[in-house]
């Protein structure tokens, strides 16, 4: 027996889908797409070629947008606002699995940083993703909190925000993820902006940022792996078989794509796996190749239609800390985005970090889709 | 909103919208505006050419005998790319591979490191190529090494045989031509530099001698294949393919027989001047034909096995090879060899002193010493001749007589403080012969020699002083002996003018003054002709595989009419006269062709490693026959003794080989060049090549 109630979940459900920003589901689901094309093009001839099931990637990527998606759509259910009780939960899960990260034989280490918590099945956790959800929303929590409608956060407000995203940035340094703490803390500075909170604040953070990384690489904080990164940045033939040749190799498929591209599963350069890690953090020279610059620059689009849109929404909330969030979000993206695609193109240095929405990675696409969920949360409760 | 937060969230956007145009320009210029260098690079990183060598050219004497020749072969490569990655680096699959060809361990592994990846003085036999090519370690494998490799992969991962053409030197005469042949080797980065020369990696290219200088003619085009390739260099695709073209054949004015009866004759004058006592640590042997300055045989003692290139270098060949203590095999002492000309330069000297006005039929003093300036210079021997004649002071090889003429003409030209408009006869006469110059023979590395006048010393004092007037300190200990203390002083002093010491030496050939045996075969080939400097030549021309001539090399004249017709009838008298009642009289008595030439020792003033002085210098310069001069046959001897009794005897040897003489008698039948030294181009054959006994 069934009883019509407006308030039932399926309704609120249907209600929410359809009152969703079209722009952002659209750009989104664009990019999802996309993305998974080009996880399947850059792994297809690679596995099939050593006899292993050339779906395999495929059929794993849908499965982490499937579960990625239902997590989206989770975050949208509960008002946001509620969702603050849940953040210090999520901090305290996300701090707990960094500590886990780096206990020798729990966490596991890939390309030099100790990120990953393997399951058995295969299956592997990144908490630095989960992390940057949990220092968004708490931050924004705090930065917002306790306010008048136009009061400015004070200098405590903002010592407490710091202190709150210190401890996982700390944790995420050891693993080392600089690509990673660096996008986190770009993201933390425009919240702190954005939130009205003293300019010297963010004026000091921003110096602060320079001579921390400055003295890190000095000092040697920042491992070997990492200076030679960044070494091979500024003279890819100082190590030409490693991180020199992946930025020159990267750069070249990009730029042999030309107007045009090679064509979808087409590119020679991919297909014969010059590239490494092509479909995670180097996913985007699949689409350099094959797609050529029409391809590439509609990628380009879909994430600028992205963030102008996530904006408007930031600007339309009457909510300073949905606003915060927003803009965390906006941020995070889109620093990950810059460096993502700027390292293939050679524009930044190496960073071991996954282009959202379209890279392979199950943390990453979670998590991500989770902060297109929050996006979206806001939206609907400022109308 | 606060204003602030306002304001910054507008900053803030946009930041991050100028970061997405960013990327969008730098993703324009990399597709659309460098796209196409892009593409060229990814094109270049996944084709990769497969070069299959072409047959080399053979390089053939004056009647189409093969000196060297291609053969197939099987080489065993080792492949670094591959071996590196072994957890052992390889070790234990290039010791199965020594044990297979039968080498030591150590030097297949230090055959295949690079040069800079061994301490130098373990680098003898390293690899002079790259990283990326396959290092051969044997060319002379069997057919069973050859499957063992490739039947195991799993024991040889890495290690492949091929068939592939290798240099065979056929030696149909007994011949060996080692330093005129020259060698061949990978090529290297230096090598692939040239973008003029055109070479593909894995190529083998000439590196010396004839090898060398004709190797863009005997190299042909190499065939290439070029296939698209996966990261793993696994093969997707193919490309377009090129034929490979094999070389063209060289034709030398070498002949065979000639060759090894002149390489004979060397190694005997080595060998007698040692059974005398002597160290005789090499030499070398010339013939050349002097109307045309064709090069018919050249010889340098002491020599190696040029097999030895192709089987791959052991560590202790290649270590031989450049070793002082072997005599350094591998320097062609023919064009390399810097001698002190000694008394074979008096034929210059007669030169100047005509030019001097000096009557050649006068009486001239030849006393066993002559004071010049405050030093005594003595005679050959300390012994005095008497008053004679200029035609006799040569063949008896008077000494004082030229040092009282150089000092006169030194005096007269200012001494120590040169006046204006000078005349220098003797250096004027040295340069006028070509001396101090290259000849310009078509083989590598050919030293010039040492023509020490006024520029030069005022060159070698700027370049040197330092050293001489600091000599005890800078000279190593073993040469600080009284002697050369003495010298460094006087050369400190006043090292930078022509004394009057300087002056005399060089009149008989001694002092500063050095040639080459390549430059004392010219000379007296001019003195021969009566006056035309032909430049040396090795080749005679290059011929297309289907007989087709794509080049032919003429006599090249580098000057002519040298020689007054006085000079040229004095000196032929004289050095015919050397022969027959002079210093060569003994060795020649009663040989059926008239030979003329000049006899000279030459003293060396260095010292052996262990410190004993060095021997004197055994020259014999000649050409025969006296009536009409066809060749020309130097020979010197270094530490041999004195010129007669080493080189006359070995040059002897030589022109009753081109002669067919034995014990006095001529056996027609027996000539090397029955019809004249020959012209015509012969046909080419090398595998079948018959070879012409004498």
């Amino acid at each position: 027996m069934s009883i019509y109630s407006p308030n039932s979940r399926r309704d609120r459900a249907r209600e929410n889908f359809s009152q969703f920003d079209r722009i952002l589901t659209f750009s989104v689901a664009a990019l999802l797409i996309i993305g998974t094309l080009l996880v399947y093009a850059a792994t297809k001839d690679w596995f099939a070629n050593q006899g292993l099931d050339p779906e395999y990637y495929l059929k794993r990527h849908l499965v982490n947008i499937l579960i990625g998606g239902l997590l989206a759509y989770g975050t949208t259910l509960i008002d946001y606002r509620l969702l603050r009780a849940y953040t210090p939960i999520v901090w305290a899960l996300a701090v707990l699995g960094l500590v886990i990260v780096l206990i020798p034989g729990l966490g596991s280490e890939i390309n030099g940083a100790q990120a990953w918590i393997s399951f058995p099945g295969g299956f592997q956790i990144q908490p630095a993703e989960l992390a940057k959800i949990a220092i968004i929303v708490g931050i924004s929590m705090i930065l917002a909190e306790k306010h008048d409608k136009d009061a400015n956060p004070t200098d405590k407000d903002v010592m407490k925000a710091l202190a709150i995203a210190a401890v996982p940035i700390l944790l995420i340094l050891r693993q080392p993820d600089l690509g990673t703490v660096v996008i986190i803390s770009a993201a933390i500075l425009t919240i702190i902006a954005t939130s009205g909170a003293p300019t010297r604040w963010v004026v000091g953070l921003l110096v602060l940022a320079v001579i921390g990384g400055f003295t890190a690489i000095k000092t040697g904080v920042v491992s070997e792996y990492q200076v030679s990164r960044l070494q091979s940045f500024v003279d890819p033939s100082a190590d030409p078989q490693a991180t020199g040749y992946q930025l020159r190799q990267s750069r070249i498929t990009i730029g042999s794509g030309g107007i045009t591209g090679k064509g979808l599963f087409n590119g020679p350069q991919t297909n014969g796996r010059f590239v490494p890690e092509q479909q995670t953090d180097f996913i985007f020279t699949v689409a350099g190749e094959e797609l050529g610059f029409i391809g590439s620059g509609f990628i380009l689009l879909c994430y600028i239609l992205f963030f102008i849109r996530a904006f408007t929404i930031a600007r339309r909330t009457d909510d300073l800390f949905g606003r915060l969030v927003c803009v965390g979000v906006i941020s995070w993206f889109a620093f990950q985005t810059f460096e993502n695609i700027g390292m293939t193109m050679g524009m930044v240095p190496m960073t071991g970090v996954p282009l959202p929405f379209i890279s392979y990675g199950g943390s990453s696409m979670f998590a991500n889709l989770i902060g297109l969920g929050l996006i979206q949360n806001v939206h609907l409760r400022s109308r | 909103m606060s204003l602030r937060s306002r304001l910054n969230l507008i900053i803030v956007q946009a930041l991050i919208i100028s970061l997405m145009l960013s990327l969008a320009g730098r993703l324009f210029y990399l597709q659309v505006a460098a796209g196409f260098k892009y593409q060229d690079a990814a094109l270049s990183i996944q084709s990769r050419d497969v070069v299959s060598p072409a047959i080399r050219g053979a390089i053939v004497d004056s009647s189409g005998i093969p000196l060297v020749m291609d053969r197939p072969g099987m080489v065993i490569s080792v492949d670094r790319s591959i071996i590196d990655k072994l957890p052992d680096g390889g070790r234990a699959v290039l010791a199965r591979v020594a044990k297979l060809v039968g080498e030591s361990e150590k030097s297949v592994f230090r055959g295949t490191r690079l040069c800079g990846e061994l301490p130098e003085a373990q680098n003898a036999g390293c690899w002079r190529g790259t990283r990326f090519q396959p290092i051969p370690v044997t060319r002379t494998a069997t057919n069973e090494q050859a499957l063992k490799v490739l039947e195991n992969s799993d024991l040889f991962p890495g290690i492949n045989a091929l068939s592939v053409p290798v240099r065979s030197y056929p030696s149909m005469a007994g011949e060996n031509g080692a330093h005129v042949l020259g060698y061949l080797g990978s090529v290297n980065e230096t090598d692939l530099q040239d973008i003029s020369k055109n070479y593909f990696r894995n190529e083998t290219i000439g590196k010396d001698g004839l090898e060398f200088e004709y190797d863009n003619f005997l190299r042909g085009k190499a065939g290439i294949k070029t296939v698209i390739v996966d990261r793993k260099e696994a093969v997707t695709s193919q490309g377009v393919s090129t034929k490979a073209v094999a070389g063209f054949n060289l034709v030398t004015n070498l002949d065979a027989r000639l060759q090894a009866a002149t390489e004979n004759a060397l190694a005997n004058s080595v060998l007698r001047a040692r059974s005398l006592g002597n160290r005789a640590d090499g030499g070398a042997a010339i013939v050349m034909d002097v109307k045309s300055g064709k090069i018919l045989a050249l010889a340098s003692y002491p020599t190696y096995d040029p097999n030895i290139w192709q089987v791959g270098l052991t560590q202790k060949q290649a270590t031989d090879l450049f070793s002082e203590e072997t005599g350094v095999p591998a320097l062609n002492r023919a064009l390399q060899g810097m001698y002190s000309p000694a008394s074979t330069f008096k034929s210059v000297s007669v030169v100047a002193a005509m030019s001097a006005g000096y009557d050649m039929n006068a009486y001239y003093k030849c006393p066993a010493k002559v004071q010049i300036g405050d030093r005594e210079f003595n005679n050959f021997q300390n012994k005095s001749q008497g008053t004679i004649k200029m035609r006799e002071a040569i063949a008896v090889s008077c000494d004082t007589i030229w040092y009282q003429i150089a000092y006169d003409e030194w005096l007269r030209d200012g001494g120590l403080s040169p006046r204006s408009g000078l005349h220098d006869y003797f250096f004027t006469a040295a340069r006028g012969f070509g001396l101090g110059k290259r000849t310009g023979i078509d083989l590598p590395s050919e030293a010039s020699g040492r023509l020490p006048d006024r520029d030069w010393k005022k060159r070698f004092h700027e370049e040197y002083k330092d050293f001489y007037c600091n000599f005890k300190e800078r000279a190593k200990k073993s040469d600080l002996n009284p002697y050369l203390i003495e010298i460094a002083r006087e050369n400190c002093l006043d090292g930078d003018k022509v004394r009057a010491g300087d002056a005399a030496n060089f009149s008989i050939g001694q002092g500063d003054m050095l040639m080459t045996p390549i430059q004392m075969v010219q000379l007296y080939a001019t003195i021969a002709n009566g006056g035309t400097i032909f430049k040396p030549q090795i080749a005679r021309a290059v011929i297309k595989p289907n007989g087709v001539v794509v080049k032919e090399y003429k006599a090249e004249v580098i000057a002519a009419q040298v020689l007054t017709k006085k000079a040229d009838r004095f000196l032929k008298d004289a050095l015919r006269a050397v022969v027959t009642e002079g210093t060569a009289e003994g060795i020649f008595s009663g040989f059926p062709i008239s030979v003329s030439g000049k006899t000279g020792t030459g003293e060396d003033l260095g010292f052996n490693k262990d410190g004993t002085t060095k021997a004197d210098t055994a020259w014999f310069a000649s050409y025969a026959p006296y009536e009409n001069p066809e060749y020309a046959v130097v020979m010197v001897v270094s530490q041999g003794g004195f010129g007669s009794s080493t080189s006359a005897v070995g040059v002897r040897e030589i022109y009753s080989a081109i002669y067919g003489v034995t014990g006095n008698q001529i056996n027609k039948a027996e000539e090397i060049f029955p019809n004249g030294i020959p012209n015509k181009l012969p046909k080419i054959d090398p595998k079948n090549a018959k070879l012409v006994l004498p």
